[in-house]
């Protein structure tokens, strides 16, 4: 089965402190570390997993700039056979539905059997796997937390509804599938598997190489632009606890306390 | 045959019709020997390399004491003692055994050099010998069979009990004692029957006791149990050099050089290769032991030599706690896979992954490299090494669970478990009242400093743990110590990461590192932290000497520098915990006990497990964050260890010890009944100032965990 997984790199969260700039555009990004992107990890791993059980091919594709091969180099450490870096000037702010007609145009050269995208970016909007299955017109399931390979070109999917419960659906390849945290234990990238994939060669695609049209992409292209981050004010019934940690939780446990949150 | 037993004919000839049988004995005995232990060097052959060859005077040395000297055993008081009977017994008894079976082809050999009255002092001794081998054979047995000492039971999981099996091999060397006594008895009886001088002196012995009974009894009986003595002596003898190999008793053979091969270098963890240097290691296909080919040939010696005392499980903290994790069983599950797999006959080794057929994951992430086990080893089997090489295997893979992928992620891009932001590492130090009191200088290109104080992450992360950081500044700063700390350019030592098998990541730590440490033209350094101490000692290469604070302390008291008030609060009884990498992995026992007692007012109980039989705190570093499957934690038994030696004060000297500490206290519901403090806090608290100290933090009462896992 050849499979295709999207990913993204982004600012880790467990490892960095999100502030925002000093001018409120955007976060301050000087001392951040990057990831690939949680969900997309437990994508790459599922591919990888399918494909012990079926053969075929992974093949990670990201749509960024050269800073992000880092994260391609380490879903190829973990084991996928190929890594793409979508690449050029005119992709710069891009939103959601300029990302998947870049993606699209990129899936159209190939020849994919199931394409994978994390169920969400941790700074997204949980929209490109669906605006790609629809220009494509491929199926699409969301929040898909297991995945076995059935006869006849058909997947057995099940998401997580409510109280823990499994819903079972069948679905046709090719499709796009987003994938949920938890589905599986993505296995460990040590530095050295890293090491080692410094030097394997990634494939790149531009503009043109995609065919496409810089009207169709890019900031000219998006429909949705951001226009300011901010920190909400304290509203009413808001109350930020201030002092040391030792104070915090004192005060903490006595509002508790005080609510019959404690008994 | 037996007609040519003639009472007037010399005892020795009596063996004359026998000397084609008894040559083929012997040539079948050794050549089934030689064939034997052929067969086990195989695996050894296919080994990784280890070089072991080096420092022969300080490996004489080793032998000297743990071999012939049987330094470990009596830590056993019973199995310990009987074991010297049986191992003095033994070696007493080579001359003899060999003189026995050459007598059996060479009538009148006679070992050189036990001629004459020399011979008779030797016959004497080893008449008593055989006799204390045989009772303790009896008495062993019994043990066995009737006492059942616990650490001897074989849990469920592991198999089925050894009990027959060393009963067996007790039962062969009691014959083979009864067998060697009757042949000396029969020939002292039939001398003195035939009016010979036969002077049996030896009351009561064995071979006495045969002599005495066969006085009155016919020539012919005593010529017939003469040599079926001889052949069943013979017989037994090889039987048991043979069965030897394929069992618990392998390591009389394997003993000696198992203790001349032992590691000189406690504390330090093997390479992954030693026969690659490490700028090569790229070139490696595969880290670590993941088949059974790749673990060294001295830990193939190891698997042969266990004698299945069970005394490194019966010290296993992860064992005490219900983990998966038996030292002993570690072993045992490896002979029997070289026995499987390594044949007598017919093909060997098909390399099959260990992890998932003998060892499981949880297993292996089980140990807590406290060391326990090798400390108590009498055969200084190696375990850590083993260990870290499996998890090596494991990181390779890939295997490694969730729970320390996300510490070994943040290692590797913030350069410490927590993924803190490396700006923040020196906050402890600027903090506004402390530093009024005591300005902690930073290394960088203005500053420089004689010492290096080396805080490591926790120590400078957690806030609980900040409060040792900051006694240990003030230490340093009260005895007029010039030293700095490194800040941001300090990344976590790296001394966990490599003891859970990152050695790769470990490598980029401890390079970067040194590298900062040699930037910063400190002329030594000085930790609080003893798996820092650790790992600037063994691990790193070419940095400056290390101590750890309790060192500086012990020696500044010594010296007068310190001096302490007496405890307000005498009612309170102190003990002392020793960190597992202070105490086992560098012996430090004695410094941190001289500080205590230096406080005037201060008493101090032993738990009965300390110093080197300290009982581990639960592991540090990763171990934090690493979600084990356990009865129990393993810091409440130690917790409560403490509570039955009388003590409501822990004194420990590690982050990692008080960290576990701290929480277990609260687990098993000794809060406000028992309380835990880290050696550099209590110094801090007690040293006497010219003008009083600023009370910063109330460490005793502080116990909010914030960065570490649990």
């Amino acid at each position: 089965m050849e499979i295709l997984v999207c990913a993204r790199r982004v600012p880790d969260t467990s490892e960095n402190e999100i502030t925002l700039n000093s001018a409120g555009n955007d976060i301050e990004r000087g001392e951040l570390v990057y990831s690939i992107n949680e969900a997309d990890n437990y994508a790459v791993e599922e591919a990888l997993q399918i494909v012990a059980k079926v053969g075929g091919k992974v093949t990670v594709v990201t749509v960024g700039s050269e800073d992000d091969e880092e994260i391609l180099r380490r879903e190829m450490a973990m084991g996928a056979n190929e890594g793409v870096l979508i690449t050029d000037n005119a992709f710069e702010g891009s939103d959601g539905r300029g990302i998947a007609t870049i993606l699209k145009a990129f899936v159209q050269k190939g020849k994919y059997d199931l394409i994978l995208t994390g169920v969400q970016a941790d700074d997204g909007a949980a929209q490109v796997g669906g605006m790609l299955a629809a220009m494509l017109d491929y199926p699409f399931a969301s929040l898909v937390n297991s995945i076995e390979v059935l006869d006849g070109r058909k997947l057995q999917i099940s998401r997580e509804i409510q109280g823990g419960n499994k819903e079972i659906s069948e679905i046709d390849l090719p499709c796009v599938l987003s994938i949920q945290t938890g589905i599986n234990e993505p296995r460990y990238v040590g530095m050295r598997g890293i090491r080692a994939a410094a030097s394997l060669p990634i494939s790149t695609y531009g503009l043109k190489d995609l065919g496409l049209n810089a009207r169709e992409v890019g900031v000219a292209a998006a429909r949705v632009t951001r226009q300011d981050y901010f920190v909400p004010e304290p509203g009413k019934g808001a109350e930020m606890l201030e002092g040391s940690r030792e104070e915090t939780l004192e005060k903490l446990v006595e509002l508790l306390a005080a609510k019959g949150g404690l008994r | 045959m037996l007609e040519l037993v003639q009472s007037t004919a010399p005892v020795s000839s009596w063996l004359d019709p026998g000397r084609t049988l008894f040559l083929i004995i012997h040539l079948l005995g050794l050549a089934a020997f030689a064939y034997i232990v052929a067969r086990r060097l195989v695996p050894l052959v296919r080994a990784q390399s280890d070089p072991r060859f080096d420092h022969p005077v300080a490996r004489l040395g080793k032998l000297l004491k743990f071999w012939f000297g049987q330094w470990k055993h009596p830590r056993y008081k019973t199995a310990g003692i009987l074991h010297i009977f049986i191992f003095s017994g033994f070696i007493l008894l080579a001359a003899r055994a060999f003189t026995v079976l050459m007598v059996g082809t060479s009538p009148n050999f006679v070992m050189p050099g036990l001629s004459g009255q020399a011979g008779r002092v030797y016959e004497s001794a080893t008449d008593y010998a055989a006799t204390v081998v045989f009772l303790c054979m009896i008495f062993a047995i019994v043990r066995r069979l009737v006492f059942k000492p616990a650490r001897y039971a074989v849990p469920a999981r592991y198999g089925k009990a050894h009990t027959a099996d060393a009963v067996f091999l007790l039962v062969l060397i009691g014959i083979l004692m009864v067998a060697d006594s009757l042949f000396a008895g029969a020939k002292a009886a039939a001398l003195m029957q035939q009016g010979q001088p036969a002077e049996m002196g030896t009351v009561f012995s064995l071979p006495w006791i045969f002599k005495t009974a066969l006085a009155s009894a016919s020539i012919s009986t005593v010529g017939t149990l003469y040599f079926g003595a001889y052949v069943l002596h013979a017989v037994t003898f090889y039987f048991l050099l043979c069965y030897r190999p394929f069992g618990i008793q392998f390591h009389v053979e394997t003993s000696l050089f198992n203790i001349y091969f032992a590691t000189l270098n406690k504390g330090a963890v093997k390479p992954v290769r030693w026969d690659l240097a490490e700028e090569k290691l790229d070139q490696v296909k595969s880290f670590g032991v993941k088949t059974f080919e790749d673990f060294t040939w001295k830990h193939m010696l190891d698997f042969y030599s266990c004698a299945d005392c069970g005394r490194c499980s019966d010290n296993c903290p992860a064992n005490a706690a219900g983990r998966p994790l038996s030292p002993r069983f570690l072993t045992i599950k490896a002979r029997d896979y070289a026995f499987q797999h390594y044949p007598m006959f017919g093909k060997s080794g098909n390399g099959t992954p260990l992890i998932g057929s003998i060892y499981s994951d949880d297993e292996i992430w089980s140990c807590t490299t406290c060391g326990a086990c090798e400390e108590e080893c009498p055969l200084l089997v190696e375990y850590i090494d083993k260990i870290v090489d499996l998890r090596r295997g494991m990181i390779d893979a890939g295997n490694v669970p969730q729970s320390l992928q996300k510490p070994l992620k943040a290692l590797e891009s913030r350069g410490n478990p927590y993924g803190m932001m490396e700006k923040k590492k020196a906050d402890w130090s600027n903090a506004n009242e402390f530093r009024e009191i005591c300005n902690v200088k930073l290394l960088d290109k203005k500053n420089s400093a004689e010492t290096l104080y080396f805080v490591d992450s926790v120590t400078s992360f957690d806030e609980r743990m900040q409060s040792i950081s900051r006694a240990t500044a003030k230490i340093l700063d009260h005895i007029g110590e010039d030293f700095g700390i490194l800040g941001a350019a300090e990344k976590d030592s790296g001394h966990e990461v490599r003891r859970f098998g990152e050695e790769t990541l470990f490598m980029a730590l401890r390079d970067h590192n040194a590298e900062a440490i040699k930037a910063s033209g400190a002329k030594r350094i000085i930790t609080s932290d003893p798996h820092a101490y650790n790992a600037l000692k063994h691990d790193y290469k070419d940095v400056p000497p290390v101590e750890h604070i309790s060192q500086v302390l012990a020696r500044e008291v010594k010296s007068g520098k310190i001096k302490f008030t007496p405890l307000e609060n005498t009612s309170v009884v102190y003990t002392y915990h020793d960190p597992c990498y202070l105490g086992r992995h560098n012996q430090i026992y004695d410094d941190p006990r001289a500080v205590l007692d230096a406080i005037p007012g201060l008493k101090r109980v032993e738990m009965p497990r300390s110093r080197d039989r300290s009982f581990c705190c639960g592991g540090g570093g990763l171990m934090l964050f690493y979600e084990p499957k356990e009865d129990q934690r393993i810091g409440v038994k130690r917790v409560q260890m403490a509570a039955e030696a009388g003590a409501n004060v822990i004194v420990t000297a590690c982050p990692f010890c008080m960290t576990n500490i701290e929480d277990a206290i609260k687990v098993a519901g000794l809060e406000g009944k028992m309380t835990a403090i880290d050696l550099a806090e209590l110094a801090d608290q007690q040293m006497a100032r010219e003008r009083p100290p600023v009370r910063v933090s109330q460490p005793a009462e502080t116990q909010l965990e914030c960065v570490t896992g649990r």
